[in-house]
């Protein structure tokens, strides 16, 4: 389980990029539809998430991860990997 | 086919103001959008004065996708073409079931290039310019902003014709409407305002370095100009066939007479008299007009000593005796470039519903050149309903629009 202050992290950088309220973002809710994502938006979030945590997602893990909970979990793991 | 073309709808984002309002009451007052950005010095420039263009915030009007897409200068056109359809009385349910076109002038995309080109270089990693680089650092990006978010289904084209791109975008899509190809075109010009897309304009000592007076810096024709003031912001006209516009009862503001145009074929950067002189006598032949029936000139003038000189060469020999009344609003916008056809349509149409012409701001003293036209140094509070508008660009490209009142 991904820890608290790194969900913080993801929720407050996503909500705040896509204009979404922190609250929408949960651990099972799914994140193209959350934040609205198209296939062009989506590798935002992802530059996103490279730019912050240093974690670059791989071309064919950006379609595995559906849900928040995945992501900060495939952030814990490669951070600093 | 060759129909009659009419101007249904005008909308305006400059440093003169937000709408067609504040736009007239500036003209009206001879306010000056001109100020001193001390950023640009920081920065290296060698003038560091341009126009003050406020930006929009559309938060509310388009979501975060829709707008990560969009230079500052798409946001400009934005704004401006809400104002144009809404003063058009046209709605989305119009643009959804008609073919209505687009034609936007615009000739650079600086800052957008710009950042996506640092980012590469730094990051050595393409996917960290973000979704929106490539569309925001096309040359289109106006028209393709526009286009999916207005859903309009007509020619959809921008045109880069240097400081004339706009005036021939409203007199390409009037050309189109007059032969029947369309019956509406979303015509305009944008112009991004930062200081990147213009820091190798600077370079070349084209601006007016009268830095300890801003709102004196650009003045057109006057003896003692120094050069010009780099402007920004968008100008969109609503266009479409007389028919069109009568059926849908919409209200005629203008009928766009004639274009001309012409190229220079000479020096890439200082205009010549006889490219500028075809250009305005092609649109004074295609008009059917007598030349006296032109009351007012709206010059491209930029308040550079080669341009005024050789355009007020230009004018003073086609209109010979007949002394139309002569300004260029630059004096009080400084140069809009790729937006100053269109804006400058919109400045006379303003003032030529309004009854008034404002004063060619800062004309304090004529040289040879200008000496042989009737340039009006103060507000004249008097009607007129036929103007022509010059717009003349680096290369050497030339537009000239007529335009005459419908009351």
């Amino acid at each position: 389980m991904a820890n608290n202050e790194l969900i913080e992290r993801v929720n407050t950088l996503l909500a705040e990029e896509f204009e979404k309220e922190v609250t929408d973002i949960t651990p099972e809710a799914d994140i193209k539809a959350t934040l609205e994502l198209d296939s062009l938006s989506l590798v935002d979030m992802v530059a996103l998430i490279e730019q912050e945590f240093g974690v670059k997602i791989k071309g064919a893990d950006v379609t595995k991860i559906k849900t928040f909970g995945a992501l900060y979990e495939y952030i814990e793991q490669n951070v600093n990997a | 086919m060759d129909r009659r073309v009419v101007i249904t709808g005008m909308g305006i984002w400059s440093c003169l103001g937000k709408n067609l309002d504040e736009v007239r009451d500036s003209l009206y007052n001879a306010k000056s959008g001109i100020i001193f950005d001390p950023a640009r010095k920081e920065i290296g420039f060698r003038s560091a004065l341009c126009a003050n263009v406020p930006q929009p915030d559309l938060k509310k009007q388009l979501s975060r996708n829709q707008r990560a897409f969009m230079p500052e200068e798409a946001k400009y056109a934005y704004a401006a073409t809400v104002e144009a359809f809404n003063n058009a009385k046209i709605d989305q349910d119009y643009l959804d079931s008609h073919e209505v076109g687009l034609l936007y002038g615009n000739d650079s995309t600086g800052e957008a290039t710009m950042n996506a080109t640092a980012t590469i270089r730094e990051k050595k990693d393409t996917s960290l310019c973000g979704s929106g680089a490539i569309f925001q650092s096309m040359n289109s990006t106006v028209t393709m902003n526009l286009g999916c978010i207005f859903r309009l289904k007509g020619i959809n084209l921008t045109i880069s014709g240097a400081c004339a791109s706009s005036s021939h975008a409203i007199g390409l899509g009037a050309l189109l409407i007059r032969n029947g190809l369309q019956d509406m075109i979303v015509c305009g010009g944008a112009q991004e305002a930062n200081p990147w897309a213009i820091g190798a304009f600077d370079g070349i000592s084209a601006f007016s370095t009268r830095e300890d007076a801003p709102t004196c810096a650009s003045r057109p024709f006057d003896r003692d100009r120094d050069g010009l003031v780099p402007g920004g912001g968008a100008a969109t006209v609503i266009i479409e066939s007389y028919e069109s516009a009568v059926r849908r009862g919409a209200p005629i503001l203008a009928e766009v007479v004639s274009w001309g145009f012409s190229s220079n074929g000479d020096h890439i950067s200082s205009p010549n008299v006889e490219g500028p002189t075809r250009s305005l006598e092609m649109a004074l032949r295609l008009s059917g007009l007598d030349k006296k029936a032109i009351q007012y000139v709206n010059a491209h003038a930029t308040s550079t000593h080669i341009g005024d000189a050789q355009e007020a060469k230009a004018i003073a020999n086609v209109f010979e005796d007949c002394k139309p009344f002569v300004t260029s609003t630059k004096g009080q916008t400084g140069h809009e470039m790729w937006m100053a056809g269109a804006s400058e349509v919109i400045y006379s149409m303003l003032m030529m519903k309004n009854g008034f012409i404002a004063q060619n701001l800062n004309f304090e003293n004529p040289d040879e050149d200008s000496a042989r036209l009737n340039i009006v140094s103060s507000r004249l509070e008097t009607g007129f309903d036929t103007f022509l508008s010059n717009s003349f660009g680096f290369g050497g490209t030339n537009s000239t629009l007529i335009i005459r009142n419908i009351k």
